[in-house]
């Protein structure tokens, strides 16, 4: 009896999460229908118009869908240098040690700081230093939002490709070692090989995360319509742009907002599969 | 147990106390609690208001700074008691929705507000500010912005333009005034909540916007005026129709409202053609609904929401206006409103004898 209330309620539990994750995409697409219905869905992702004008409203994603891209592409390059040495050195030089362990606490803290207070440091640090070092006269624009973003995803990147780095086998990297391998080969011969898809996966979850990112973008991305035509210039996520005008919008823009909106939640979706995906290989291999 | 108990009927006394203390006006009924929304453009002025409404009348007013356009929805929505807006809706807009009338709560002034290393004073025309906003004035040492601030030295530098990235009221009146009195800006880029700037960069509310401002050199933005006089950024004098250049105060306000008001006190008092009137002004509004009976209201909240109103009318509320920088309401508004006020009903009775 008591086993079958409790399956009951953990039958139930476990229905809510699909229920409501479906709830989600059905009401994304049916909000979105009106914009794919009337722009035209390949129209709408290719348009790189935003104009309010009224009765020639003419809404398009790209300048969005770009401006995600450009930051979370770039935030990935500027993580890298960053967060695969703090995994190397977590997770193979200093493995075990209390210095690592401090470390990797360290790194794991950044994961939990709240991202307006990333948006605000940004804002009133970073943005003066690139406006000083006259890299962009605005100081707002992908670098700036880039960089910060940058430092938001280097936890999420270091601490996932650490774990995949302590568990490559001694076996390999004694084997190494005894035929006259130093430090540096074996990480270049041995870790990297055995380790890679792993690394590979723990930084498309980091993508997964930038994707997404809103306060801290809408703050320094400098939310301007158009596509950036350089690294350093305004422009609008897709989270940024629904963040700065979902209040104001209604019919049309409205529904374009939350087509926005389901693109966004595919993409991230997508990326999140081929990240677990690759996270399965890599521990089955 | 026991005393938790009295504590609780401590409370429920005092509270009982202040509910039936506070409310002096209409008697009878209980303090409400009313909620609004929009535009954040009159926030200063509101959060007084409301404190001071609160104290004398003993209802509590919520206000959501959303933005006009965010308030009108909620209000067509039928999840507030009124909504604040610094555009008067449109006639499309008015017939999407039930009857409203419109109050005006007072008026402001949106400045040009700059950051200019040792530029304390700047002129500005209709026309430059268009051109500016439109990215053909580049520079600040343009030769037509020489030609308006003689004796001061503008630097050789980039113009970086600041404005709203989301829908915004402020918007509105800023793009009307600059249609008025540029055909370039009239033709390219209209008037609207949210308008397509083709240069700059641009940040969220009238707080993001001051925020930008005084953060980036060689900035210029428009915002309303209380947040530029409470981050201390410098704003420009701007050319009236007249040719004077005017700064705003709570007088230059005024002085642009001393036309003609319609009934509805649906107006726009951009450029107005009066001496010492401060061309980017305009009034803010309330917005309620003419049939106060929605959403389940009771009759003390329709009637909450009018007092309201009624004492933003006030001279006790008006004189609050001068103080955070915006103006009073010439007396024709303030006569019309009354009278519009006394239209509303409560499933179709007037509430106001």
């Amino acid at each position: 009896m008591n086993d079958k209330i409790y399956k009951v309620i953990l039958f139930i539990a476990a229905l809510i999460m699909p229920i409501v994750c479906g709830g989600v995409v059905y009401a994304l697409v049916t909000d979105a229908y009106d914009a794919f219905e009337h722009f035209g869905f390949f129209k709408f992702l290719t348009s790189s118009d935003w104009s309010y004008t009224e009765g020639a409203e003419q809404y398009g994603a790209l300048p969005f869908i770009t401006g995600t891209l450009m930051t979370t592409l770039l935030a990935l390059v500027f993580c890298i240098p960053f967060s695969l040495p703090v995994a190397l050195f977590v997770g193979e030089y200093f493995k075990g040690t209390k210095v690592a362990a401090v470390l990797s606490t360290v790194t794991d803290l950044l994961a939990g700081i709240p991202s307006i207070i990333y948006g605000l440091w940004g804002f009133y640090t970073l943005r003066p230093i690139i406006m000083a070092l006259n890299i962009s006269e605005q100081g707002s624009g992908v670098l700036t939002a880039s960089l910060v973003l940058a430092i938001m995803i280097i936890p999420y990147a270091a601490s996932l490709s650490a774990e995949f780095i302590k568990m490559v086998p001694n076996d390999l990297k004694e084997g190494a070692y005894s035929l006259g391998a130093t430090r540096a080969e074996v990480v270049r011969k041995v870790i990297f090989p055995v380790a890679g898809s792993g690394i590979f996966s723990s930084y498309v979850l980091a993508i997964g995360r930038a994707l997404g990112e809103t306060m801290t973008v809408t703050m320094l991305i400098g939310n301007t319509n158009n596509i950036p035509n350089s690294i350093t210039s305004t422009g609008n996520s897709m989270a940024s742009i629904i963040a700065n005008q979902f209040g104001e919008a209604d019919d049309l823009r409205l529904s374009s907002l939350i087509a926005i909106g389901l693109i966004l939640f595919l993409i991230t979706a997508i990326i999140n599969m081929v990240g677990k995906i690759m996270i399965k290989r890599a521990r089955i291999s | 147990m026991k005393k938790i108990l009295s504590s609780v009927m401590t409370l429920i006394f005092a509270l009982a106390m202040v509910s039936c203390g506070g409310n002096a006006n209409s008697g009878a009924r209980e303090a409400q609690e009313l909620s609004g929304a929009g535009a954040t453009f009159p926030l200063p002025f509101y959060n007084v208001v409301f404190e001071e409404f609160a104290q004398v009348n003993g209802d509590a007013v919520a206000y959501g700074g959303i933005g006009s356009g965010g308030g009108v929805r909620n209000l067509r929505d039928k999840i507030v008691d009124f909504a604040g807006s610094d555009a008067f809706l449109s006639e499309k807009e008015m017939a999407d929705m039930n009857p409203v009338i419109h109050i005006p709560t007072c008026m402001g002034a949106v400045v040009l507000a700059y950051n200019l290393e040792g530029v304390n004073e700047l002129k500005l025309s209709g026309e430059v500010i268009a051109d500016i906003f439109a990215g053909e004035i580049k520079m600040w040492n343009d030769a037509r912005l020489a030609a308006l601030n003689p004796g001061v030295t503008l630097p050789a530098e980039a113009i970086i333009p600041v404005f709203r990235s989301d829908g915004s009221g402020t918007t509105f009146v800023f793009t009307d005034y600059l249609t008025k009195v540029s055909p370039m800006w009239a033709s390219k880029y209209g008037a609207g909540k949210s308008v397509n700037f083709p240069s700059g960069q641009a940040a969220k509310g009238n707080p993001g916007v001051a925020g930008v401002i005084k953060q980036t050199k060689n900035a210029i933005g428009y915002v309303g005026s209380e947040y530029a006089f409470a981050q201390k950024i410098a704003y420009a004098q701007i050319q009236n129709q007249r040719g004077e250049f005017v700064e705003p105060s709570s007088e230059s306000i005024s002085a642009a409202a001393s036309g003609e008001i319609p009934a509805d006190t649906r107006c726009s008092i951009t450029n107005a053609d009066a001496a010492g009137a401060y061309p980017i002004s305009t009034f803010t509004w309330m917005i309620i609904y003419k049939e106060q009976n929605y959403s389940d209201r009771s009759k003390d909240q329709a009637v909450a929401t009018l007092d309201l109103l009624q004492y933003i009318l006030s001279d006790e509320a008006q004189h609050i206006t001068s103080e955070v920088h915006y103006a009073p309401l010439p007396a024709k508004a303030k006569e019309l409103s009354m009278t519009n006020l006394k239209t509303v009903t409560f499933d179709g009775v007037t509430i106001l004898q």
